[in-house]
């Protein structure tokens, strides 16, 4: 039988730059996408709300491991093979689209509407008002909850496993199956998620303080 | 030609009538107090000469525009037609020397250096030279709302706006503030007031109209309308302002 020791280590902790990626990668896409639905959802024409609001109703309403199985398997069975990773990528960027357009609608919306007069009535075009007025205070407003959701992102990525991609928690379960050291191992599991997500749940709350100091006054 | 001429406008908020059939023509140069009591729909008449609101009926024309709610119409209006807020509103991630500069560079491709230094020339008329880099949230009230009214004058409006911009300062701030209006007043700017400055009203507007129920219900020269009120409202009203 296999021991535990520094090969099986080194085995994890690449797994855990997989996980980084998809990490990265959901986020980055997700964030695009999310944004233009943000801002679809506040457009003053009625169907891009609509179908804003559509996307984001379905895509929460259903399990993220349900979009995993439709873009892995239900692609597949119409003919179209995804590799793990890009079907991974794709389902955690749509699952984290429809929560940062939320996110970020509720933070555009929270900026005082006679910011929106004010630079409306300095003759600013509607994307104007966007760039140079409302999204760097909306930015600041979601800073917190965005890094939240990030956090939940990095554990989340764990479900990639079910499509045979191997990311931080499968690479421990199969160091397990080897060794049986599942102390150590999953010791080693949580402590490198622990250590990806505690400096971003330090730096939300920090930045929620920074928020609230500048709030005061 | 008038600098603003408003014929027999309508305004509805729902089924609530804010303003029923009001015409009213403003002069170049010409300082126009607006007073009445909350809800007399004197705000709502000046929002609608920006078109800040969409009037349901009669027509308004402010420097050679017609106010119309397509947007490209609003914004060469509003190049030419200033407001100042009760509430400043002031861009707050930016300092007061880019709060001016913003619009100018953008919506009329004014180069930098030369938009910094038409924002250093406003600030002076405004008394806050000294607060080009200051952000906002690091001024009083009563500076905030005279870098508003010089972020204003930066867009070089033919017509400007006041909607009841001292109502949220204590009385010494206030003081300061007037003092700008007033020197802009004298130097030839067309006005628009809302104002609970009956004072102000008095000395510094040539016309004074009170308004009550959406209407017109008297207006006049202002020292006219206040020595002298026709109607019973009006005297309620002043006197009701002068205790």
């Amino acid at each position: 039988m296999q021991t535990f020791g520094w090969p099986e280590a080194y085995f994890i902790l690449r797994a855990a730059s997989w996980t980084l990626a998809l990490t990265a990668i959901a986020f980055v896409i997700g964030s695009i996408i999310g944004g233009v639905f943000a801002i679809m959802r506040l457009s003053r024409v009625k169907l891009l709300r609509q179908i804003a609001a559509g996307y984001i109703l379905v895509v929460q309403s259903i399990p993220v491991l349900m979009v995993l199985f439709m873009s892995y398997y239900g692609l597949s069975a119409a003919g179209i093979e995804l590799p793990p990773f890009l079907a991974a990528s794709a389902s955690l960027a749509i699952y984290a689209s429809a929560y940062l357009a939320e996110i970020w609608r509720g933070s555009i919306e929270s900026v005082p509407r006679q910011q929106w007069e004010a630079s409306a009535s300095l003759a600013l075009t509607t994307p104007q008002q966007y760039r140079y007025v409302i999204l760097p205070q909306a930015l600041r407003i979601s800073l917190p909850p965005t890094v939240g959701f990030l956090v939940q992102l990095v554990k989340n990525t764990s479900i990639v496993q079910v499509v045979g991609f191997v990311d931080l928690m499968r690479a421990g379960m199969l160091v397990n199956n080897a060794t049986y050291q599942a102390f150590q191992i999953f010791t080693l599991v949580a402590a490198i998620y622990f250590a990806i997500c505690f400096p971003l749940s330090r730096l939300s709350r920090h930045l929620e303080k920074v928020m609230n100091a500048s709030r005061s006054h | 030609m008038p600098a603003v001429l408003i014929d027999d406008v309508y305004k509805r908020f729902g089924d609530l009538e804010v303003l029923k059939g009001v015409s009213l023509s403003v002069e170049p140069g010409q300082v126009v107090a607006l007073i009445g009591r909350s809800g007399s729909g004197k705000s709502t008449l000046l929002r609608c000469i920006n078109g800040l609101e969409a009037i349901n009926a009669g027509r308004i024309e402010v420097a050679g525009h017609v106010v119309d709610q397509d947007p490209k119409k609003l914004r060469e209006l509003r190049k030419d037609v200033g407001i100042v807020f009760q509430s400043y509103n002031l861009f707050p991630h930016l300092t007061v020397g880019q709060n001016i500069m913003l619009s100018p560079r953008i919506t009329q491709n004014v180069p930098t250096a030369q938009a910094e230094s038409l924002a250093r020339e406003v600030l002076a008329q405004v008394g806050l030279s000294e607060k080009f880099d200051s952000y906002p949230d690091n001024l009083s009230g009563g500076q905030q709302q005279r870098v508003a009214i010089a972020r204003s004058l930066a867009m070089r409006p033919k017509v400007m706006l006041f909607d009841e911009v001292t109502s949220a300062l204590d009385p010494e701030l206030t003081g300061e503030v007037l003092l700008v209006m007033e020197k802009l007043a004298q130097a030839g700017m067309t006005m628009l007031l809302v104002t609970h400055e009956m004072a102000f009203a008095r000395n510094v507007a040539s016309t004074t109209i009170f308004m009550h129920q959406g209407k017109i219900w008297e207006s006049g020269a202002s020292k006219e309308v206040f020595a002298n009120p026709q109607t019973p409202e009006l005297r309620n009203f002043v006197s009701a302002g002068a205790k």
